[in-house]
């Protein structure tokens, strides 16, 4: 018999397969994650993801924190959330003028111009200067009432500075003193951000119109000199930012290509190796066998998970290592037992016999006859198990022994866990890695169930 | 019980690669001796150095005496023994909630809470899945069986996982039941107060852990059945006009139930593993949590007794399960060829 010849159920099952609507939905998810994963992989080359994870450099400053995706605006109630507004004096709405008072002294006054027409303030706000050491500067906010408050006084002590207006208390202690003495019963708690950009009113509303804060400056040298107002948002681009400020998107894109080939690598390889030992325990019985089986049930009874957190913990190891370890733990599982029964079983076949006859060797017997006409049948269990490594991935990682440096799936929600996501209300955290998660066994289970029925008719019959 | 010895062997020979087990026993006689020096009155009068001198000398005899310096082989028997009479040595950092050091205590302490959660859990699934199982095996093709076959593919997420979305809803969202840990705080005095505060914090998990399971296991149990009942000698109690019940109890459930005990078994093992994350996100105090929080802390002795008695726990689940077996299969029983 051709050897070749029992792989055919593959190609005809994969066929059979588009009749399933569950399995048509799984396949299309995971064409979906697959191209999700190429996309990442084009945007994010590697190194570039992990720099981008690490926010080196600081590159997420001017991003808000814990801001939720865009889209969670839906459930707001119509409000419009504010997104990040950046206006700088190096291009954009401003105005300067630049007096000379002296050689090497000048005065200007610079004016950054925005307009907010969103119904909530932002969650904080930050002014970047640019200057010189010893730069004097005054900064002032105007209402679109053209109301007028006065905010701080700065001197430079070096080139870069950033004021942090949110956290600035003596700013809040004045601001609240004055609203107070404006109007006595406020009814909300005033912070910084709500008194910049509230009405003068009771409840708290936003001011809607066109802001502007101007600098009185007295610089050292003119052309050097800028200003940068950053207004961090609520919400931020598809899929929010995390308490160090980065994009989750990154991560939920670029682990789309490690969750799927770390489940598929683990999935598959174990499988095989079930398979040739299962098939060489049932094949040669006697000693072999014995020992196999009795490996095997020792293998069984270890706590797989305790060994493989016990080693990462002591070597730090890093993804594809865990992936061999995992595989190192796995090589005698279950899935040898029911190989060996059914090699057993096949062993006795009249074409084996026949090619045992004509003098085929033992190996050529295993891995050209023995192997090729089981494999089809596990093929469903090899497709239902790749999510079970995913999560393996990720409970690694929610106990902080993932992979130290790429960003995973399970990373987001293990520090979503350790900062408390739940607790803190910041439910999209949590909620987008699961989704990705979820999609991933959806589409793997489902397609897997679907071929189980296709390879094992009897179970389309009850 | 070989078995369990062989298991245990190896877990501390893994344990043992870089050399971590080897480390803990000469930290612990360091410090013991160093312990037995200073507090002896004899010594108190002798300088510094001779002292030093003196307890490193008995230090190198200890480990001698410990066979510290003997070769590989030799040692590790000596673990595993150390291991299997659960002599785990010190913490680095922990402390067992009464304050002792000891990692055998600290594990003794938190390995009830594991139990009774997860031995709670994974019984109360057998049974659901059991019954389940048959009662679909009896409906098969009814509307509900195939809404249970058709859900049985979101079985593949861990308990821990719906255990997330049952936080997010009942804790987060509604707020009726406790994010996580083992009871209020202040515990209440009362011990009936107590339990039903513990009982509280079990709805969560023990919750997550019943859906996690839930489709999966009635729709195996079911198939099973199902094959089971097509059998003839059932066709042929069914042909006498034997009632439902009778053919379920004695021609159905009888000669399946050494593979559904088997089953049960490897779900308590899965169980005693699943813990550790599902501990780590209810912060339920078990061994579970000890292993996250020993992590956090780097604590290589409590790490590595943790491993060992897992290795110990799985080995009396499948030791249990022969025992078992042997009661209830006929065959084993007489000595017959399974």
């Amino acid at each position: 018999m051709n050897p070749l010849k029992s792989l055919r159920p593959i190609s005809t099952s994969l066929r059979e397969l588009l009749h399933y609507k569950s399995a048509l939905i799984g396949l299309s998810i995971l064409v979906f994650l697959i191209a999700l994963s190429l996309y990442s992989i084009i945007v994010y080359p590697g190194p570039k993801a992990v720099a981008y994870w690490r926010g080196e450099e600081n590159i997420w400053i001017k991003n808000p924190k814990n801001a939720f995706p865009e889209w969670w605006e839906v459930f707001s109630g119509g409000k419009k959330l504010p997104r990040t507004i950046i206006i700088n004096s190096y291009g954009g709405q401003h105005s300067v003028d630049i007096i000379q008072i002296s050689n090497g002294i000048y005065m200007l006054n610079l004016s950054l111009t925005f307009d907010y027409y969103y119904d909530e303030e932002p969650s904080a706000i930050n002014v970047f200067i640019n200057g010189t050491s010893g730069d004097k500067i005054e900064l002032y906010w105007i209402y679109p009432d053209n109301r007028r408050i006065f905010l701080t006084n700065i001197t430079l002590n070096t080139d870069k500075t950033i004021y942090y207006l949110s956290q600035d208390i003596h700013l809040n202690n004045r601001l609240v003193m004055d609203l107070y003495k404006q109007i006595s019963s406020i009814k909300y708690s005033p912070t910084i951000e709500r008194i910049l950009f509230a009405m003068p009113t009771y409840e708290f509303k936003v001011q809607k119109g066109t802001y502007k804060l101007v600098a009185l400056c007295m610089v050292k040298n003119s052309s050097k000199f800028g200003l940068e107002l950053v207004l961090y948002g609520r919400v931020y681009g598809i899929a929010g930012t995390d308490h160090l400020r980065r994009p989750l998107e990154i991560a939920l894109l670029y682990g789309t290509p490690i969750a799927l080939a770390f489940g598929m690598l683990s999935s598959v390889v174990i499988s095989l190796l079930h398979l040739i030992i299962g098939v060489i325990s049932g094949y040669y019985g006697g000693t072999i066998d014995t020992l196999i089986q009795r490996v095997t049930e020792i293998y069984m009874i270890l706590p797989f998970l305790n060994i493989l957190i016990m080693v990462s913990i002591f070597y730090k190891l890093d993804l594809w290592t865990i992936l061999v370890i995992i595989i190192a733990l796995s090589i005698f599982g279950s899935g040898v037992k029911t190989t060996r029964a059914i090699a057993m079983q096949i062993k006795e076949m009249p074409y084996v016999e026949s090619a045992k006859v004509y003098g085929a060797s033992d190996l050529r017997i295993i891995f050209l006859y023995i192997i090729p006409k089981i494999l089809p049948t596990l093929v469903p269990s090899i497709v239902i198990s790749v999510p079970s490594f995913v999560f393996l991935e990720a409970a690694l990682s929610l106990l902080g022994l993932g992979d130290p440096l790429l960003p995973t799936w399970g990373k987001v929600l293990s520090e979503a866990q350790s900062q408390g996501a739940l607790y803190k209300g910041l439910y999209y955290w949590v909620l987008e890695p699961s989704f990705m998660l979820i999609l991933t066994s959806v589409s793997f289970t489902s397609i897997g169930f679907a071929l189980d029925r296709i390879v094992n008719p009897r179970l389309k019959e009850i | 019980m070989a078995t369990i010895v062989m298991a245990t062997y190896l877990t501390i020979i893994i344990a043992n690669m870089g050399g971590y087990v080897d480390e803990i026993k000469k930290a612990e006689i360091t410090e013991s001796t160093y312990q037995a020096f200073m507090n002896n009155p004899a010594y108190k009068g002798l300088p510094r150095d001779q002292l030093q001198k003196l307890i490193e000398e008995q230090i190198k005899l200890e480990m001698q005496r410990a066979g510290l310096d003997r070769p590989f082989l030799e040692r590790s028997l000596m673990y595993l023994w150390d291991g299997l009479t659960l002599n785990l040595g010190r913490a680095l950092y922990m402390t067992s909630d009464s304050g002792s050091r000891l990692v055998k205590n600290i594990i003794l302490e938190r390995l009830p809470q594991t139990v009774l959660l997860f031995t709670t859990a994974t019984v109360i699934n057998f049974f659901i899945h059991l019954y389940g199982g048959l009662y679909l095996s009896r409906n098969y093709g009814s509307k509900l069986d195939k809404i249970v076959v058709s859900l049985a593919p979101v079985s593949v997420m861990p308990g821990w996982f719906y255990g997330i979305f049952l936080i997010l809803i009942f804790a987060a969202w509604l707020r009726v039941l406790p994010y996580g840990g083992l009871v209020d705080y202040p515990p209440p005095d009362d011990p009936l107060l107590y339990a039903l505060s513990v009982l509280k914090h079990a709805i969560l998990p023990i919750t997550s852990w019943i859906i996690s399971g839930l489709f999966m296991g009635i729709y195996s149990n079911r198939t099973f059945f199902l094959i089971f009942s097509t059998e003839d000698y059932v066709e042929a109690a069914r042909a006498k006009g034997l009632p439902p019940r009778l053919i379920e109890q004695r021609y159905i459930l009888r000669p399946t139930l050494p593979p559904i005990i088997t089953s049960l078994a490897l779900s308590l093992i899965a169980s005693w593993q699943g813990a550790i994350i599902t501990e780590t996100v209810f912060e339920w105090p078990g061994l579970g949590l000890t292993t996250y929080q020993a992590l956090q802390y780097f604590d290589i002795p409590v790490i590595v007794g943790l491993t060992v008695t897992y290795a110990y726990l799985l080995g009396f689940t499948v030791l249990a399960l022969d025992i078992v077996y042997s009661l209830i299969d006929p065959r084993i029983r007489s000595g017959l060829p399974v």
